[in-house]
């Protein structure tokens, strides 16, 4: 597995995803914004977490029409895969590989903190090393994590199984532990294809025991045995 | 030429800044504000002085960047 990390002006989580990445077996190439191509034999695309063009305007705004954001569009048209994690999934969203936006989370506060998820789906390139509604315990840190998207996105995103993770508490409720008002609780997403994965906690940050824990591993794992 | 784009959040979509600026305003005792909804406002020079073309390249930069048409509504004005 050969990933792209993509870093824009404002970008900070591109070290630790990098590392979590090579943790885990894959072949990890930085890539800049303005570039036009991906390096050659991009298998993966990561869009890192940070604040990209200090999320001005709208968060991902800007960083969706970097002149990189082309070839990333072509990668994922071509059926590549493309990790979108925090303001990764705002750029995401903004660049119009997932449905829906990223707006300011209900409660109006930056909220960072350790957060249960739920794994909804295994199947996938990116979750096949968890199992099946398996809760795990990653870390949040945003201002705009609610999910929103119009009735019929949404419909068509529950019937199709596009929902990746869930926020929970830590016996698996979803009920009572959505720190931002997503619409059904929802952390993260897939494209149709289940290529694209857009995402607000921090998997990457839950790599060591010695910072907390290691539940983000297998996300990257999963990627890493993927090719 | 100068124009004017506004943004607005469409009706239905949750705005808690909105909401935010409606408590301040309220609790400081000023009557008569029922509800407050927040948007943005771009002041935009052009360099064309058709007014239909300039309205063409607005509208162009609302749908590819000013606004996001999943939660926004935009209108633009041409100053003159």
């Amino acid at each position: 597995m050969h990933a792209a990390v993509i870093t824009f002006p404002g970008t900070n989580r591109e070290g630790d995803v990098a590392k979590a990445l090579q943790q885990a077996g894959a072949k990890v190439t930085h890539a800049w914004h303005a570039d036009y191509d991906l390096p050659a034999g991009t298998d993966l695309v990561v869009l890192p977490g940070g604040f990209a063009y200090g999320d001005y305007m709208r968060t991902g705004a800007i960083a969706a029409r970097a002149h990189i954001m082309d070839a990333v569009r072509a990668h994922a048209a071509k059926g590549g895969y493309v990790l979108g994690i925090c303001n990764g999934f705002q750029v995401a969203c903004e660049a119009g590989l997932l449905p829906g936006i990223l707006m300011r989370n209900a409660g109006l506060k930056f909220v960072c903190r350790m957060q249960h998820l739920k794994v909804v789906r295994t199947d996938t390139v990116f979750s096949s090393r968890y199992a099946h509604d398996q809760v795990i315990k990653v870390c949040i840190a945003h201002g705009e994590g609610n999910y929103v998207c119009d009735d019929e996105t949404l419909v068509r995103l529950e019937r199709d199984g596009r929902v990746a993770f869930r926020y929970c508490n830590a016996d698996g409720d979803i009920a009572k532990a959505n720190p931002n008002g997503s619409r059904n609780a929802i952390a993260g997403i897939y494209s149709e294809n289940l290529r694209v994965l857009g995402m607000m906690p921090h998997p990457e940050n839950l790599i060591e025991t010695l910072v907390g824990g290691t539940d983000g591993k297998g996300l990257f794992e999963s990627l890493a045995s993927a090719a | 030429m100068k124009a004017r784009v506004i943004v607005t959040l469409k009706n239905g979509v949750l705005d808690p800044q909105g909401k935010a600026i409606e408590g301040a305003l309220k609790s400081f005792g000023l009557e008569g504000v029922d509800s407050v909804r927040q948007g943005k406002v771009f002041d935009i020079e052009l360099s064309a002085t058709d007014k239909a073309k300039a309205e063409a390249v607005l509208k162009e930069a609302c749908e590819k960047l000013l606004a996001n048409t999943v939660v926004e509504n935009y209108k633009v004005e041409v100053l003159g």
